[in-house]
């Protein structure tokens, strides 16, 4: 059963083709990684798919529920709904700075899906035990640390209760010594079957967390397959010269 | 000693005779300020934008209020109706005449103060609250407004203190506030005590101004950015 389905899609920006023709599903419960080397355009895959980005054409569904289809975005109240089918961790956090740790989780669900602040705030601690940050509710993200505050966004991702969760590139914004929390963190959410899918440059641990592999170049997918057999035996030359330089 | 005498003397009655001026400045003060500040915003709102018709309007008014001076806007706003209009003014028309001249130019100002501070907001704060699926109004209002008020505070303390002393252009006008009063009771005594008084008056007006503003900014340190 598919969640996400993208046929075609394109995007430019002014002269510069970063999506050409790129085709993808997403299943419910798969975790999908999309690897690929700079500018190959996966991070704007994931904004087009979030709707951070306007797509110029092609088509993008969620649970069956149009998105866009050649080039035309569905009316208000779909994408509304539609915007509640999917959470984004970004690569920079962006908590909000004058909240506490506990109101960046609460916000959404009270503010915009109206649910009650008691059980927002119930739901929240104990997302906030499950990050390993139970005793951290009354902070202030500057007063965490770059992946304690990750692990927060994650929490107030997972507080809308989305069907599917995009990562851009979670771990590029923090030390080396703290990426293993943000992966752990990807990992167990992996074994609960949510649906993910991550744009990462950690190309061990998306094979060894995700099924699925895609692995993109100058604006095309080039590859794409079970994870193991991507990244252990890479069939385009593009791919072998991409992985060659994280073997070295 | 002997004008130290007189001064003494002279100072209880300069004080009394100074009061109502003072209630008058204090007054152009603080309507000018609760006043300009949200009308500011809205400005500053036009300025920003996406309808070109808006935004230029927007834009010409900042710069005529900004690239003129008070004095000049003052007199227009007051003597505009009748030399322009042909309509009779009457002599009450004078304190709101200074108050409207003030706050039509401070909220220039001000506009231009929010739009710094929203322009300086991270991109990731709106698109954060775009996944959430927060409206634009609630982004605003909720995340936005709150931590651009945190960034433009010492531009409007500063803005604040320069009220302060600009409300002595109302004499222009002839409306007797405190530094109106002072110079009519120094011509009629022939005295520097009354122009001494005002100074002390202003330096300490301004003095609790900064002094608020500092407890209201420190109430914003609960947090960084």
């Amino acid at each position: 059963m598919s969640i996400l389905e993208i046929k075609h899609l394109t995007k430019s920006f002014g002269e510069n083709e970063v999506l050409k023709d790129i085709n993808m599903t997403v299943n419910r419960g798969q975790v999908v990684s999309v690897i690929g080397p700079s500018g190959s355009g996966k991070s704007t895959l994931l904004r087009c798919a979030t709707t951070l980005e306007k797509a110029d054409g092609g088509e993008i569904s969620y649970d069956g529920i149009t998105m866009i289809k050649d080039g035309k975005y569905a009316d208000k109240n779909a994408m509304k709904k539609i915007k509640q089918k999917f959470g984004l961790v970004f690569q920079s956090f962006n908590l909000f700075p004058h909240m506490s740790i506990l109101r960046n989780i609460t916000e959404a669900p009270v503010c915009v899906l109206g649910m009650k602040k008691e059980q927002a705030e119930k739901e929240a601690m104990e997302l906030l035990e499950k990050m390993g940050l139970g005793d951290k509710a009354d902070s202030y993200p500057f007063q965490l640390s770059g992946g304690q505050q990750q692990r927060v966004s994650i929490a107030r991702a997972l507080a809308m209760h989305p069907d599917v969760l995009f990562f851009d590139e979670p771990t590029s914004a923090l030390d080396p010594e703290l990426t293993g929390e943000i992966l752990k963190v990807i990992r167990e959410l992996a074994e609960e079957k949510m649906t993910m899918v991550i744009v990462t440059h950690e190309i061990v641990f998306a094979r060894e967390v995700s099924d699925y592999v895609v692995f993109m170049d100058n604006g095309y997918i080039v590859e794409e397959g079970d994870a193991h057999k991507v990244i252990n035996n890479p069939q385009s030359d593009r791919l072998q010269l991409f992985l060659s330089k994280f073997n070295q | 000693m002997n004008f130290l005498a007189i001064t003494m003397e002279e100072l209880p009655s300069v004080f009394m005779r100074l009061g109502e001026g003072m209630l008058t400045t204090f007054q152009i003060f603080f309507l000018t300020f609760v006043l300009s500040l949200p009308l500011g915003l809205i400005v500053a709102f036009g300025r920003m934008s996406k309808n070109a018709i808006i935004r230029n309007i927007t834009k010409l008014y900042i710069s005529v209020m900004r690239g003129t001076p008070l004095m000049l806007q003052i007199i227009v706003v007051f003597f505009g109706p009748n030399l322009i209009f042909g309509l009779s003014v009457s002599t009450n028309y004078r304190l709101p005449a200074t108050i409207i001249a003030f706050v039509i130019n401070y909220a220039a100002y001000f506009a231009e103060i929010y739009r710094g501070g929203i322009e300086s907001m991270e991109k990731g704060q709106y698109e954060a609250a775009d996944i959430l699926g927060f409206s634009k109004s609630q982004t605003f209002i909720r995340i936005i407004l709150p931590q651009v008020i945190k960034r433009v505070l010492p531009s409007i303390t500063n803005e604040a203190i320069t009220l302060v002393k600009d409300t002595s252009l109302a004499f222009t006008i002839s409306v007797t506030e405190m530094f109106t009063a002072a110079e009519r009771i120094a011509a009629a005594e022939t005295s520097m005590v009354p122009y001494a008084v005002a100074a002390v008056f202003y330096y300490v007006f301004n003095y609790a101004v900064a002094f608020a503003m500092e407890r209201i900014e420190k109430s914003f340190n609960y947090y960084k950015s």
